[in-house]
């Protein structure tokens, strides 16, 4: 599956806000173009609604005022189920279904689309080694493997129909430390090979500036500044400061008790 | 005479207790699985019908199972036959531990994993049929389970109104004051109660998914 070829951005923002009855703004007037071939990391704390943004793009959630494009069309013009399956999507909690073994978690979205039994098994084989697993896990179920093992059947799975966007909310939060780094790195070699449209969701700067090709930082809905990695990490504006403040004192205090 | 001699004696009849014992439960459970668990799905879809469904299907329960039989009589068609009448009162009481299971079996599979489905692009039917009963079903089982159990102890009292089943010789017993022939009633019926038990939990283990 791919998107039109044109120079339309993947993903379009304009003037979005949600707010869920009686509550107050979760987004505010968001206006955001991601890029083909991008990551786009949403960088923020809890609540700044980073996976609010992240929702409103599969209409797992519905914008209560301004328009999202996906490919140059609005998103109310799609088919729902159409545009969900042209959109990866990976969890922080995975998501796994336990009922189902690794190849049918990874075969489901083909499945549905009615794939040949025998392409689908190909298509798993690839996906796990593309991931770095053990094809032989196929048959096993989620609960099963390791954290770390299930964050990448979740990549897999999101990668299953090629789809041309893939959103990621804090895919690799739950990991240990080792784990995540190195999770991070196998994102861009593959980030690299295949080029999707990423939006990936963190409240991890390091994460961000790893991962993010631009990094947009998200505070209580509203978007506060959109950089590239290189202005990001020159940037003075004070709640850029104040984030990389955060993150610094933290690693000088822990050398100082060290 | 005990119990063992008035059973060796009367064991044909005893046999033919037991089988319609078992049929009226039977019958009953079909019917109540049939209406139940789509209503405990529709209450999870439409949360408004929610609790008119579950509470009627709470007062139903509250009401005793001898005047249950008795306000059904006057309903026609129902009403004429005895069997009829029991199956629809055992089959009302069955609804409520259905329903309510099919609702929190559903309500219970990890938000996670539907919201998951749904952002990959399930449709809401494959998202019902592929991921929230599978994952429910050890729950829905186990509200058949109870609803088994139940009617297998309610279904004695249908002998009352006439529609047969082991409560047949309860009350012939009680009538003659006589231990051993009530017994030949309670001990099949308790024993058919262990063995819908068992068995279903035996199912209900086996169709639990596996843990996540």
């Amino acid at each position: 599956m791919e998107l039109s070829s044109d120079n339309r951005p993947a993903i379009e923002f304009r003037q979005v806000s949600f707010r869920p009855n009686g509550a107050g703004d979760i987004v505010q007037n968001l206006n955001l173009e991601i890029r083909r071939g991008e990551t786009l990391v949403l960088l923020g704390r809890s609540g700044s609604g980073k996976t609010t943004t992240l929702k409103l793009i599969n209409q797992l959630l519905t914008p209560t005022a301004g328009e999202i494009l996906v490919d140059g069309r609005p998103i109310r013009d799609w088919d729902i189920i159409r545009l969900r399956r042209l959109i990866g999507y990976v969890i922080q909690e995975i998501g796994l279904f336990p009922h189902f073994t690794i190849e049918r978690n990874i075969g489901l979205v083909p499945k549905i689309e009615n794939w040949p039994a025998d392409r689908i098994r190909k298509r798993v084989g690839e996906l796990l080694n593309l991931v770095g697993l053990d094809p032989r896990i196929a048959s096993r179920y989620p609960h099963e493997l390791s954290g770390g093992q299930r964050q990448r059947v979740g990549v897999a799975r999101a990668l299953a129909a090629d789809p041309p966007i893939l959103l990621m909310d804090e895919p690799f939060g739950a990991l240990d430390p080792l784990t995540r780094a190195e999770l991070q790195r196998e994102f861009l070699q593959l980030q690299t090979r295949l080029q999707k449209t990423v939006v990936f969701v963190t409240h991890d700067l390091h994460e961000a500036i790893i991962l993010g090709t631009r990094i947009a930082l998200m505070d209580a809905g509203r978007l506060v500044t959109l950089h590239t990695r290189e202005e990001f990490l020159t940037s003075s504006e004070p709640l850029v400061m104040a984030y990389k403040d955060a993150f610094d004192t933290n690693l000088n205090n822990t050398r100082e008790r060290s | 005479m005990n119990v063992w001699q008035f059973v060796l004696q009367n064991h044909v009849e005893l046999v033919e207790l037991i089988l319609e014992h078992v049929w009226l439960v039977s019958v009953s459970m079909v019917l109540a699985v049939i209406v139940g668990i789509p209503l405990g799905i529709a209450i999870t879809r439409w949360p408004s019908m929610n609790k008119p469904v579950l509470g009627s299907a709470n007062v139903i329960q509250t009401i005793p199972s001898l005047a249950l039989f008795g306000f059904l009589l006057p309903a026609p068609w129902i009403g004429e036959r005895a069997d009829r009448l029991a199956i629809l009162a055992l089959t009302l009481y069955a609804l409520l531990p259905l329903i309510r299971n099919t609702y929190a079996g559903i309500k219970g599979v990890d938000p996670a994993v539907v919201e998951a489905g749904r952002g990959m692009g399930l449709t809401n039917r494959q998202l019902l049929f592929q991921v929230e009963l599978p994952l429910a079903l050890g729950v829905i089982i186990a509200g058949v389970r109870v609803a088994t159990v139940l009617l297998i102890g309610l279904t004695t009292i249908a002998a009352a109104i006439g529609a047969g089943g082991l409560g047949e010789y309860i009350f012939r017993g009680l009538a003659m004051v006589n231990n051993a022939v009530i017994l030949a009633g309670a001990i099949p019926a308790a024993a058919l109660a262990l063995l819908a038990d068992v068995g279903l939990g035996w199912l209900e283990r086996r169709l639990s998914p596996h843990a996540a």
